[in-house]
């Protein structure tokens, strides 16, 4: 075996974050990791690379006991570790990027020695097909070649056991395909990759077996040629899980957001939205799928008003939006999903009750002549807090004490609180975990089915093809193209994103 | 139950801040007992003794200063003298004076940092309301009778100290100036206003160059509580804790409040949920210069009876670090305000009693403040884990 870690344990105050979890992976071996956040794989994967310490269990390399003071030692050991977040300095070339930390260094004042540094890159690059060019500028790689210059990292300090975690957040589906690739060629080398993700369809293609984690144990092990999505998803969650959204045909009325035209800038004042028409009609949802920052985030802020358009109309019915405040088009029975609720949609500080009228605090029966009445205002957080089957000791409860599931159903629920005419749900199921997701889900296919317009922007493909009764595809900018949701498959969206132009749909 | 549990756990750090300074000043009382210390070769337990003796003179006297003498309380009471009751209360009643204006800041700073809006300029906008009430009064003397020109001068000096305020609230809602930086060169500006406003014959005492103004207890005074001769505790005192009610009142209980606090937290998603934040940060810089300016007014028209260039002394700043002990609690507030005036009455008697030099006090007092500006600090002594551990368990 070439590692094994055996009844590893770590406690966290309050949290067993590994009870006892056992795996292991042979030379060449994928080893896929599932479960949800929150599950321990990150903090196994810590144990494994020398940042934390386990209460109790071995590691084993080769069939030999190692300690890990530090990460230092993990990697002189072969561990290799690619982060979500890419930790490469952005200035940097390539060569410089990889051999930070572990330049070779030559004469009497150790000058970094750069062209031993880049022979090697170019011969480790060609070796495993990274295609990565070592005198790029980090700042000027896209995301996807980013990862592999974080790969060429590990594989430039004699990494043989590599640690990905959740490496296709990030990456285009085609993207995701040719990292698929390059970790075949790792494994046809000899080297062990150990595959973190919560994507079923990605350990299914990708590993050689999968072992699931549930709330810091082991709650399964599966080889995929004899497991399917459900066995696996069932296993994740603990319980039977929805992996299909349940809804009916949409049944599109008349057009609520019209958009026609759109031109908005970014912070950097370059044109982030340009040119899109689209409309979506009342009782139909219509989802954008796209990778991140082809405009999306701006295109949601122009609508809910929280950023000033360039050019183009804007309307909600019969009312033009262009210069609304976020208070005038919130007040037109818009519902706003931000994309980052930590940072838009709640206020940590402020208590569960607090944040369910973050928006309405000003409106009877919360407030009269500008006071509160705190009776009406818990009985509706209360009232908040059993439909949406939020999980929180308390209305007083701060919201940052919450997990993820549970503060995006405040926000979910503070949003579906007010008579809604449109949804826009920015990443509304980021960082969730399965039970989660479908329960968020079920909810926003409930609104549609009262006859409310739905604009869902989305990163994931699966999330996108599950909900979306239309489907556009966002670009550099613009929509590349607009598919119906059940002929709508994997591969024709995909392409999309990637920026390839589909028939006639084209914009 | 839970609501006593949450004081308890709020209370602790600042309660230990405090203990561990006294202990501190303790050790340096003791350190700098240089008699004592000859000794300490010769009779060691002698020369300890001492030394202790004189850390309980020294914070005996420091509370009998804060807080008179209960002995002498009862025997004067029992007598029925006035003018004894007054000797024997007045420790007391200074307390309550010291901590009046302190209230008002501390409310001013409060009330500005949970907008998020650091006002360094509490001494500014205190003294630019005392020019205000000063102005005021000195221009109705004779004009108006004394309970109008009370009322006017009170009103006009909160208006200029909000004012004063609403400058950087301005600055910083439409032109992103730091705040920090803006109350500071304000608060000069203030002092150069006050004292050019001074020079004039109008507001200046006359005879000597000084630049003090005319006494106005001659012809307005705000009234005391007390019928006896030579106690300055007035109604600023009583309207300082009324304002503490209001503020709290206005935080938790109005959507004025609730947006201010909301910009203080988190400044995108109070804008994502509609809220104008620029608005609240400027009206959160009105209130709480305001606040500042009437506790100057207080003082100018009450207590201290005339305005001077120094009026302030730096309670401003002291105003800072009490809203922080306080946990940026109006009621807290008031608490830490007769904590910080205690000291200032009593650390006077201290010195006068002891023979404990009046430095020591500030040195206790910054410690008090350096302790609770550092919880880790408090924490780290006595081993108390944070509130809430954050496990790293995302995964």
């Amino acid at each position: 075996m070439r590692l094994e870690l055996r009844d590893i344990s770590k406690q966290f105050p309050g949290v067993l974050a590994n009870d006892r979890i056992s795996i292991s992976a042979d030379k060449g071996q994928v080893l896929g990791l599932l479960g949800e956040n929150g599950a321990g794989k990150t903090t196994l994967m810590n144990i494994l690379s020398g940042l934390y310490r386990p209460d109790s269990g071995e590691i084993l390399i080769d069939g030999e006991t190692r300690v890990f003071h530090d990460p230092a030692e993990a990697i002189r050991a072969g561990v290799g570790m690619v982060h979500q977040h890419f930790m490469l300095v952005p200035v940097f070339d390539v060569v410089e990027a990889v051999a930070l930390g572990a330049e070779t260094v030559s004469g009497p004042l150790g000058t970094f020695n750069r062209a031993a540094a880049r022979a090697r890159i170019v011969e480790l690059s060609a070796q495993y097909g990274l295609n990565v060019d070592p005198d790029d500028k980090i700042e000027s790689l896209p995301v996807g070649v980013r990862q592999r210059v974080e790969i060429l990292k590990a594989l430039y300090r004699h990494s043989d056991i590599l640690v990905l975690d959740e490496p296709s957040a990030v990456l285009t589906p085609l993207e995701t395909e040719e990292l698929f690739g390059i970790i075949r060629s790792l494994t046809a080398g000899g080297t062990t990759v150990i595959f973190i993700t919560h994507k079923l369809n990605e350990v299914l293609e990708v590993a050689d077996k999968i072992v699931v984690l549930r709330r810091g144990r082991v709650a399964g092990t599966a080889v995929p040629a004899e497991t399917t999505r459900q066995a696996l998803a069932n296993m994740m969650v603990g319980r039977d899980v929805e992996l299909i959204v349940p809804k009916g045909p949409a049944n599109p009325g008349e057009v609520v957001l019209r958009l026609k035209g759109l031109q908005v800038r970014d912070d950097r004042l370059e044109m982030a939205v340009d040119g899109v028409d689209l409309e979506v009609r009342a009782g139909e949802i219509v989802a954008i799928a796209g990778v991140q920052g082809n405009g999306q985030t701006e295109l949601v802020e122009a609508i809910v008003g929280l950023r000033a358009i360039d050019s183009g109309e804007m309307s909600i019915g019969d009312t033009r939006i262009e210069h609304a405040s976020p208070r005038q088009i919130s007040d037109l029975g818009v519902a706003h999903i931000p994309e980052d609720r930590g940072r838009d949609g709640l206020i940590n500080a402020m208590t569960v009750a607090e944040n369910y009228i973050l928006d309405s605090y000003h409106r009877p029966p919360y407030s009269r002549r500008g006071v509160f009445d705190l009776a009406a205002v818990a009985a509706r957080a209360t009232q908040g807090v059993k439909d949406f089957d939020i999980r929180t000791p308390s209305i007083e409860t701060v919201a940052a004490s919450l997990s993820g599931g549970n503060q995006q159903k405040v926000v979910v629920a503070r949003e579906f609180s007010r008579p809604v005419r449109l949804v826009v749900a920015a990443q509304p199921t980021r960082g969730l975990d399965v039970g989660s997701i479908e329960y968020i889900h079920r909810r926003i296919v409930e609104q549609r089915d009262q006859g409310a317009a739905i604009l869902i922007i989305s990163t994931e493909l699966d999330e996108v093809l599950a909900v979306g009764d239309r489907i556009a595809v966002m670009y550099e900018g613009r929509i590349v193209g607009i598919l119906a949701g059940e002929s709508a498959t994997l591969e024709a969206v995909g392409l999309l994103m990637g920026g390839a132009e589909f028939g006639g749909a084209a914009a | 139950m839970n609501r006593l549990q949450s004081l308890a756990r709020r209370s602790l750090l600042p309660i230990l801040a405090v203990v561990t300074a006294l202990l501190l000043g303790a050790v340096v009382i003791v350190i700098t007992d240089f008699e004592n210390l000859s000794k300490l070769g010769s009779d060691p337990i002698a020369a300890l003794g001492g030394a202790l003796a004189g850390v309980g003179r020294g914070y005996g006297a420091m509370l009998s200063g804060a807080f008179g003498d209960p002995g002498r309380i009862v025997t004067a009471l029992q007598s029925g003298n006035e003018k004894d009751i007054a000797t024997a209360i007045r420790p007391l009643t200074e307390t309550l004076v010291a901590s009046t204006p302190l209230i008002f800041t501390g409310l001013a700073v409060a009330i500005s940092f949970r907008a998020g809006m650091f006002n360094i300029g509490g001494d500014g906008q205190l003294i630019v309301g005392a020019l205000g009430a000063t102005t005021t009064a000195i221009a109705l003397q004779g004009v108006a009778p004394a309970a109008v020109i009370l009322v006017a001068a009170i009103v006009v000096g909160t208006i200029f100290g909000g004012a004063w305020g609403f400058v950087p609230g301005f600055l910083k809602a439409r032109t992103g100036a730091h705040e920090v930086i803006t109350t500071i060169m304000l608060n000069y500006i203030a002092a150069q206003v006050v004292l050019f406003a001074l020079r004039g014959d109008f507001l200046r005492q006359p005879g000597g160059g000084q630049p003090i103004s005319k006494v106005m207890t001659t012809f307005v005074d705000v009234p005391g509580i007390l019928p006896l001769p030579g106690i300055r505790l007035d109604f600023g005192f009583v309207v300082a804790l009324v304002m503490a009610v209001v503020a709290s009142f206005f935080l938790f209980r109005t959507t004025k409040g609730f947006e201010l606090r909301s910009a203080g937290f988190n400044l995108t998603a109070a804008r994502y949920a509609g809220m104008s934040a620029g608005g609240s940060i400027m009206l959160a810089m009105f209130l709480s210069g305001a606040l500042a300016g009437m506790g100057g007014s207080f003082m100018v028209i009450g207590t201290v009876g005339q305005l001077s260039n120094d009026l302030s002394g730096g309670i401003g700043f002291n105003a800072i670090a009490l809203a922080l002990l306080a946990g940026l609690r109006p009621t807290g507030v008031v608490l830490a305000a007769l904590l910080f005036g205690a000291l200032t009455t009593g650390g006077k008697l201290m010195g006068i009693q002891s023979g404990i030099p009046f430095d020591l006090l500030f040195f206790i007092q910054a410690l008090v403040i350096m302790f609770v500006a550092a919880p880790g600090l408090v924490r780290t002594i006595y081993r108390i884990k944070p509130p809430k551990p954050e496990a790293e368990v995302a995964a």
